[in-house]
């Protein structure tokens, strides 16, 4: 209880301190001190200091299973692991927004910590811009999400968490997904401030660079969590479905990877200044939608906690607001640039990073137009409709070529005027990859001519690359490592799908299935008990036709609080494929429901992610040593 | 005439808007062939004529109808109106069962027969798709 009433008090004075330091600082803005007052700083510091506060009264809260707030009742229990107590405190729409809220408050106060060098009025009016996106949390958590309403007489038990939740990759991805979220709003409000003060320069661009990287680098791992939860934890069976709330997170993404490619242009040439400041909006803009659909319940999924129209319409509101605000101070204090008269060269670093761009939209208003046209349609003529995968693939997989051979050979070029160099190696590189791919496919029916030009252009990007790691080496190391891991994660996703094999059946305990490959047998099946679920397991042994036997055994759970059934897949990892095999059932049914896949390259998908964000990690800290 | 920026610049704008053009018709004339339309089981019985194009139909799945065999489970889906019959080979998500909810994507043989390729999963027990709901008449 205590605790409870610490958390509430605490967000009080938060919001408190939070008012106190906005009127601090706009005083600060206009008076005649070169320097940022202490006092801001230090207000900054009791702003995020008493959302830790108030965070930490929710985790406690979890953690003693106080029913009396009515946040841990709806999602907690008491026989529920501590882990996913704790994680539980961000698994619910409440405790999600004061995490956000935290981040925020963590990420600003840090903005200026981090910001010494900067101007003082541009600080100030970053701070001050990021300060009416917290009020607005602020509000909007205390208004219409509190996460420590009372409930009287106090509920003996809650109603536990779902468990399809309650698992270690779920447990980080919402904190992780929120820094790259909430980084992209410290990059909106530096942009309007820097466009505001006329700061748009190259030092303004070295120093966004960073909390670009920053955001970058936790939407894509955030990203990636989400994605390998949904491999083994939902049985589907694949790692991406083009869910819309899977494309509501890659769209700032996208926009943010084409933004962390213009910057550099910023830096070095002082060109595309207004780009950058509206893919700067555009980001944050497509962060704050892709909370408001997932939130407001217009998107179906695991990530929708409770159908409130209240919440919705309060995000959107604040959400046209933001937009409006941004887009009025965008035209209002946009000035052409004319000091710096840009030559272009079409054979150049520049073009080839707009062409990086036009892809970038184009993908954008793809999964854009997929994403929300069902939508639209629904509020205007009531007609439901989906838009499956087929869509997405069709409209992306053959840009993917162009943009695998831009991509190769963008790099080399130089900043200026340029041509290209060593050409006979480059196409040699070429024919290698075509006859590598045309080896690798031969045996393939369907598509082999598209399929062997794909596969080229990714084995294209993969050889150029390697070669540029090993030989030219530190002229751009993390580059050269994010590129390297882009283009295996093409590869890894194409062979993936080319050649991954699946079977469904049903079949009943001490049955064989035989298939082309192989056979299955279903041995028999164990149950246990434990404390918040008793499972089922399923002993099944795979013959394949080459002689090789597999044990795997899925598991069936049954969850006590909420009864609900999940499936856990059991999955063998190895460096070439991963043999995945899920369970399923039907009440009242004999028959067991199982999927047996051998998904290739599987581990890659996740190993080349993790590179391309090691190539961010490299370029944050590139910088530090060189200078 | 014109200095050398200027026509630069109008060569890039017609570029852009040229490429903007494009890809929006690309974009609209996949959407055309892709798109997927929800309809209840009286919809269908209403349809005009049958076509191969997959539909998604939702409604209960009707007590006592689920029969399991090796290679397909077949039921019927019902909106408490009008019922189709369902047959469907694939992956069973976990919260597939008689008297609950269900969305299926497929493709209608005739109008009391769908050979669904796909049953969507659903993530939370109580949690009713919008489109189930409407289809039985939300009381």
């Amino acid at each position: 209880m205590l605790a409870n009433q610490i958390g509430y008090f605490s967000l009080i004075l938060g919001l408190f301190f939070s008012l106190f330091l906005s009127g601090v600082s706009i005083r600060n803005f206009y008076d005649n001190n070169k320097k940022i007052d202490q006092k801001v700083l230090a207000l900054s510091f009791l702003q995020f200091f008493f959302v830790v506060i108030s965070f930490l009264g929710l985790i406690f809260s979890f953690i003693n299973s106080d029913f009396g707030n009515e946040t841990v009742f709806n999602n907690s229990h008491t026989t529920k692991p501590l882990f996913y107590k704790i994680s539980g405190t961000w698994g619910n729409h409440e405790g999600s927004l004061l995490l956000w809220l935290l981040v925020l408050t963590l990420f600003i106060f840090l903005f200026l910590l981090k910001s010494n060098e900067q101007p003082k009025k541009y600080r100030i009016l970053t701070l001050l811009f990021q300060q009416v996106i917290i009020i607005g949390f602020f509000l909007f958590i205390l208004k219409t999400s509190n996460p420590f309403n009372y409930l009287f007489p106090i509920p003996e038990e809650g109603l536990g968490l779902n468990p399809i939740l309650q698992d270690p990759a779920l447990a980080i991805h919402p904190p992780i997904l929120y820094l790259g979220y909430v980084g992209s709003s410290i990059i909106f409000s530096a942009a309007l401030s820097a466009i505001t003060q006329n700061y748009i320069s190259k030092k303004w661009a070295h120093h966004i660079k960073k909390w670009i990287l920053v955001s970058w680098i936790c939407l894509t791992l955030g990203i990636m969590l989400g994605s390998i939860w949904a491999y083994y934890e939902l049985g589907w069976g694949g790692f991406w479905f083009w869910d819309p709330v899977e494309n509501v997170s890659l769209m700032p993404w996208l926009t943010l990877t084409a933004l962390l490619h213009c910057i550099l242009v910023l830096e070095k040439r002082l060109a595309l200044t207004s780009w950058v400041v509206i893919l700067s909006i555009t980001t944050f803009t497509l962060s704050m939608c892709g909370t408001f659909l997932v939130r407001s319940g217009i998107l179906n999924s695991v990530h929708t906690f409770a159908n409130d129209p209240e919440r919705g319409i309060f995000i959107l509101i604040f959400l046209f607001i933001l937009v409006f605000l941004s887009l009025g101070i965008f035209f209002f204090f946009h000035k052409e640039n004319n000091k710096n008269i840009n030559r272009i060269f079409w054979l150049s670093k520049e073009t080839s990073i707009l062409i990086n761009n036009w892809f970038m939209m184009y993908f954008l208003s793809v999964i854009l137009i997929g994403t929300t046209y069902p939508i639209f349609l629904d509020v205007i003529s009531g007609q439901k409709i989906s838009v499956g995968p087929p869509f997405y693939q069709k409209l992306i997989v053959p840009f993917l070529i162009p943009f695998l051979l831009f991509m190769s050979l963008g790099p080399k070029l130089n900043w200026v005027k340029s041509k290209i160099e060593n050409k006979f190696e480059l196409i040699m590189l070429f024919i290698i990859s075509a006859f590598l791919s045309f080896f690798i496919l031969r045996k393939l029916s369907s598509d082999l001519l598209f399929n062997t030009i794909l596969i080229s252009s990714a084995f294209y990007l993969f050889f150029i690359t390697i070669k540029d790691l090993f030989i030219k080496k530190f002229k751009n190391f993390p580059q050269s490592v994010a590129h390297f891991g882009f283009s295996l994660l093409i590869l890894s996703i194409l062979f993936n799908s080319i050649f991954s094999f699946e079977v469904i059946t049903n079949i009943k305990v001490g049955e064989k299935f035989t298939f082309k490959r192989g056979d299955i047998s279903f041995e028999k099946i164990e149950k246990n008990e434990n404390t918040n679920y008793n499972s089922i397991i399923g002993h099944f042994k795979i013959n394949d036709n080459k002689g090789k036997i597999t044990h795997l055994k899925p598991e069936l759970r049954i969850y006590n609080q909420p009864i609900i059934v999940t499936s856990e897949a059991d999955i063998k990892i190895t460096l070439f494929s991963d043999t995945f095999l899920v369970m399923n059932t039907v009440k009242g049914k004999k028959y067991f429901n199982i999927r047996y896949q051998i998904k290739a390259f599987m581990v890659w998908i996740w190993i080349s992610v993790l590179l391309i964000c090691l190539g961010g990690l490299m370029s944050l800290f590139k910088k530090q040593y060189e200078k | 005439m014109y200095g050398k920026k200027v026509k630069l610049r109008a060569l890039f704008l017609v570029l852009i808007l040229t490429s903007v053009i494009l890809s929006v018709f690309l974009i609209l004339q996949s959407l055309k062939e892709n798109v997927v339309y929800f309809q209840s089981p009286s919809e269908i019985k209403d349809l005009v004529e049958i076509n191969k194009k997959k539909i998604r139909v939702g409604g209960m799945v009707k007590e006592q109808s689920i029969i399991i065999e090796v290679d397909k489970v077949n039921f019927i889906i019902t909106d408490f109106i009008n019922e189709i019959n369902v047959t469907y080979s694939g992956a069973v998500p976990n919260l597939f069962a008689e008297g609950k909810g269900v969305v299926v994507e497929g493709s209608l043989k005739d109008r009391n027969y769908l050979v669904a390729t796909k049953i969507l999963a659903k993530h939370d027990e109580n949690y009713m798709p919008p489109e189930v709901k409407e289809a039985i008449g939300e009381k």
